[in-house]
């Protein structure tokens, strides 16, 4: 590659934890090799260039944007615009670009309920004149500005049109940087395409697997697994069966069930409706009052246990307004 | 293979059915509709489209036009999807581009506004194009068909079942129970209305069992699992030990002379416990195959390990007592099965005020064919418990049947099984006769001249419910046993008291015990009294919903003895047309699994209801066995990886109906 003149490279960071900006990190010295490889014209967190500056930049100059977080505010709309308009490959970098992830989550709740419980009700909140973030906000000074906040999250392909996906909370290193050779090496998949294995967790998890059967779901704190079985057969809700392989099974290798961070399979639209699928089938009763025992006790929060990751991205993309109570 | 948008012509044709469509369907309106599908190069409507003139105008047109999808929106496709499948591949196309939209039982049938139904059939219409243009050809697979059938129950229904597949020069394997063939008509005295003596009838049939080498007999032995389908049953027997070699045994019965116990003194279930018999024990003389059974909780030398065994001295050179001899499973191979497990004779000790087991003159039809057989413990002498002869005999119709507190439904054998029961009672000891009925139902071939006739020798007919049996004390005939019989006789307008010294109680037919295993068994389903279920009670009364199990006999329903044997030629018949077919078209809507995406995660294992997908421990993968896979779809839905696939049910094909029938309502 030498001689050849350098790619431009931005990084975003938009409705997410950060996580994935310090993942970019976790490539460790290699990331001297993106260096060597890409001018980074965009990164807030570690460059110093302004949006203005991308502004600036004519459209499709950007080679590469990895593209973290899902869209909560009219800010991070902007910015997705922006950065598509002016990039010629958009990645939607991690669980929160790609389906929403854990800010997704609040699409059960309200924009409402959220003021409220952050503003108001925390007990660590004292609000006495109930003030609460304003899009303009009239002060002697002149107007001040603040994005709206929106009251559903959107997934970034859901705002703008994505080119690939790297799943992931976050994506692991090895992943990321398969991803980078693919991107130097003009060796992608098809446009659209996640970029990743085509199989699920099970297949890289040396755990045994026997009929799956489950009598009884424990929580992770209530029983310590024995370390040759299946999770999901010893009752722990691992969502390793339905979830995208790439990670190494690293948590059902040490006894942590899969949560499901890596996404619903190549082909599958629903991951939260596959897992429930699946594990309607394992449990072992045929007694109706006896498989609404083991799912109650068992699964307290169904949503928060199927759809953690992708209820942004899902067919059921967030709670009806009428059945949030205000 | 997968025709590009651009090249795809789709042929729409509408039915009318008659005026079953057209009626209610604006058809015109329809096909107006459908040509402004996208892709539908041609749309017609017809008024028969499953005539020849019908079918001949999909196959022009496919040549004509160059058609490579049709959707025919007529009736269910259960009716005529092979037919236009069949059309289609006639004319050089492949039959699975076809897809049938049912506008008649979904729209026309169940829609009474115009307007509504013509908006039901274009989402129908609809739905279908959107389908259809997901389609890819697929090919037809064949599977062979095992030429073998098993029977289970050797009662007269699989007796007669087996004997004519046999015949017919087939393998087959009969299973009963018990450790005789014979079932409830080897109890049996006489048969209605001929008055046929049941063993002259049956036991020929029994040895024709017995010497047929075409058929491989297993008494003693029950079905554990099932697994395969239609044409590939795999199937597993239990055969539980005897204790006696069967190969070696001769029938010569010195064995139960020489057993320890010099006196017969365990209950003889055969007998319904009138009867005593020994450790080793045959149920009745002509018992097939003719060898006895040891009872190891009796026996000395398998209970208690000591005895001066008797019976193997008896046995001498012949040798055949094997003491260590184990239960066992024996698997088979068989393409149809017929289900022939019987019935259950109603146990009337739950109708309290009848005194069943409460009085010991109270007694069920079937001690009572003991009681009159030749073969039983009386010799054929029908005596009371004291020993005495009957003088005055009441015979109670409908015990168990047509109440709602047991069965809702007719027994249809009592009436002319308690007349017969009548007859021979006055026959032998000229007692006097009560039989009290709610209706005399004598719907046969002579049974109305039976019904006559048996009134015509003196019975006394009553007909009402009998309300109570008590103790008549000091009354009757015979001082301990003497019974009233309480009863409102509907003719007379008064309540009688009959004075008895035996009753009788005709009791009902009910299924089996474990009716609802068997059922499970074999997938096959029951109606709510618990008969199995046989797939339509007119048009296929001995197919069930589970393809390649037939059932025959009083499993089914209760029936008499006749009806069971042309019930059982007619399993044989079916059982034998289905395996001498020597192969079986594959259903085209098996599941498959992506190799590439299946991480062996072994959820589907265990859900698929015909046992069609094995893991290949090897390559960490799930595998279909599409000559089992009947396309159920279980393990598509559950598959968590999105790996097992099925054909014709794609995601792809099923959305895209989903759309085309939201899209156009």
């Amino acid at each position: 590659m030498n001689g050849e003149p350098k790619g431009k490279l931005a990084l975003y960071w938009a409705a997410s934890c950060g996580g994935c900006e310090i993942a970019v990190l976790a490539i460790n010295e290699r990331i001297l090799d993106v260096d060597a490889l890409f001018d980074i014209v965009f990164w807030p967190v570690a460059v110093d260039a302004k949006v203005h500056d991308v502004e600036k930049m004519a459209d499709g100059s950007i080679d590469v944007c990895l593209f973290n977080g899902g869209i909560r505010t009219s800010e991070q709309e902007y910015m997705a615009r922006l950065l598509r308009k002016k990039s010629k490959v958009l990645v939607a970098f991690g669980s929160c670009a790609h389906e929403g992830c854990i800010p997704g989550l609040a699409n059960s709740t309200s924009r409402r309920r959220i003021f409220e419980t952050v503003y108001h009700e925390t007990p660590s909140t004292e609000n006495t004149d109930h003030v609460e973030p304003q899009p303009s906000t009239a002060v002697p000074e002149g107007t001040l500005h603040l994005p709206v906040f929106y009251d559903t999250l959107r997934t970034l392909d859901q705002t703008v049109k994505v080119d690939y996906y790297l799943p992931g909370c976050p994506p692991e290193a090895d992943r990321i940087w398969d991803a980078i050779t693919a991107i130097v090496e003009n060796n992608l998949p098809p446009p659209g395409s996640v970029i990743g294995a085509e199989t699920t967790v099970c297949q890289e998890c040396p755990r045994k697997r026997n009929e799956k059967k489950v009598k009884k779901f424990y929580r992770t704190w209530e029983i310590i697994p024995d370390e040759e079985t299946c999770l999901l057969e010893q009752g722990l809700l691992c969502c390793g069966i339905a979830t995208r392989a790439g990670c190494g099974a690293r948590c059902p290798q040490v006894g942590s069930p899969c949560i499901g961070c890596y996404g619903p399979n190549e082909g599958i639209h629903d991951h939260g409706a596959r897992m429930m699928a699946a594990l309607a089938s394992t449990i072992d009763s045929n007694d109706p009052e006896e498989i609404d025992r083991i799912i109650r006790d068992g699964i307290p929060d169904p949503v928060g246990s199927f759809y953690r990751f992708g209820l942004a991205a899902s067919h059921l993309r967030r709670k009806k307004e009428a059945m949030i109570e205000t | 293979m997968i025709t590009s948008d651009e090249t795809l012509r789709i042929g729409v044709y509408v039915c009318h059915c008659g005026s079953n469509i057209a009626g209610t369907v604006d058809v015109e309106a329809l096909t107006k509709f459908a040509e402004g599908l996208p892709h539908v190069a041609l749309a017609r409507h017809y008024k028969y489209m499953c005539s020849d003139p019908g079918q001949e105008l999909v196959k022009r047109d496919i040549v004509e036009f160059g058609l490579n999808r049709i959707v025919v929106a007529a009736c269910s496709p259960n009716l005529h999807e092979a037919t236009f499948r069949r059309a289609a591949e006639d004319a050089g196309l492949n039959r699975f581009l076809v897809q049938i939209a049912n506008i008649r039982e979904q729209v026309a049938w169940v829609t009474e506004d115009r307007q509504e139904a013509l908006e039901k059939a274009e989402s129908h219409l609809g739905a279908a194009v959107r389908r259809v243009a997901r389609h890819v050809p697929l090919q037809r697979q064949f599977v062979r068909i095992v030429p073998r059938a098993m029977v289970v129950g050797g009662g007269i229904a699989g007796i007669q079942a087996a004997l004519t597949l046999a015949e017919a020069g087939r393998e087959v394997i009969l299973v009963e129970r018990e450790p005789s063939i014979g079932g409830h008509m080897a109890m049996f005295d006489k048969t209605f209305p001929t008055l046929d003596c049941a063993a002259c009838i049956l036991t020929p049939k029994m040895t024709a069992v017995k010497l047929h080498p075409n058929i491989k007999l297993l008494t003693y032995s029950t079905v554990e699992s099932v697994e395969g389908s239609v044409g590939n049953f795999r199937i597993k027997v239990k055969r539980k030990p005897r204790y006696i070699d069967e190969s070696l045994c001769v029938g010569c019965m010195q064995c139960i002379d020489g057993c320890a116990f010099t006196r017969a003194k365990f209950p003889n279930a055969f007998d319904q416990g009138l009867g005593l018999r020994k450790p080793v024990w045959i149920p009745f003389p002509q018992a097939v195959p003719p060898v006895p059974v040891v009872d190891p909780e009796v026996c000395l030398q398998i209970a208690r390990g000591k005895c001066k065994q008797g019976c193997v001295e008896a046995c001498g050179e012949r040798n055949a007592f094997r003491f260590d001899q184990q239960e066992r499973i024996e698997e088979y191979e068989v393409g149809a099965v017929v289900v022939a497990t019987g019935f259950h004779a109603f146990d009337p000790s739950v109708i309290s005020y009848y005194g069943y087991g409460k009085y010991p003159n109270v007694y069920t039809s079937l001690e009572v064919e003991r009681l009159l057989n030749a073969g039983g413990p009386t010799s054929g002498k029908l005596v009371l418990r004291d020993g005495s002869t009957p003088k005055r005999v009441g015979i109670i119709h409908c015990v168990g049947s047509r109440d709602a507190n047991y069965h809702a439904y007719c027994s249809r054998v009592c009436c002319m099984y308690a007349l017969k029961l009548a007859h021979l009672v006055r026959e032998k000891t000229e007692a006097e006769v009560y039989n009290c009925y709610i209706d005399i139902r004598a719907a046969g071939k002579g049974f109305e001249e039976f019904y006559n006739r048996v009134q015509n020798e003196g019975v006394q007919f009553v007909r009402g419910k009998v309300a109570d049996i008590t103790p008549a004390a000091g009354q009757g005939t015979s001082a301990e046993g003497g019974l009233v019989m309480k009863v409102d006789d509907t003719l007379l307008g008064s309540i009688r008291e009959i004075n008895v010294d035996m009753v009788i109680l005709a009791v009902a037919l009910e299924p089996q015990a474990d009716a609802n295993q068997v059922r499970r068994t074999f997938g096959i389903s029951c109606s709510a009294e618990g008969f199995f279920l046989e797939k339509h009670p007119k048009l296929a009364p001995v197919n069930t919903a589970n393809d390649g199990v037939l059932v025959a006999g009083a499993c089914q329903g209760a029936k008499d003895i006749p009806d069971t044997v042309a019930q059982a030629d007619a399993a044989a018949a079916k059982a034998l047309a289905l395996i001498d077919a020597g192969q079986i078209e594959l259903e085209p809507n098996t599941a498959w699994i992506e190799e590439d995406i299946c991480s062996g995660c072994k959820t589907c294992i265990n859900l698929c209801p015909y046992q069609a997908i094995r893991a290949d421990e090897e390559r960490k993968i799930a595998v279909v066995d599409p000559a089992l896979c009947k396309g159920c779809g279980t393990c598509v839905a559950a598959c968590p990886s999105g790996a097992a696939r099925q054909h014709l049910f794609g995601d792809e094909q099923i959305s895209e109906e989903l759309e085309g029938l939201m899209n156009y309502v």
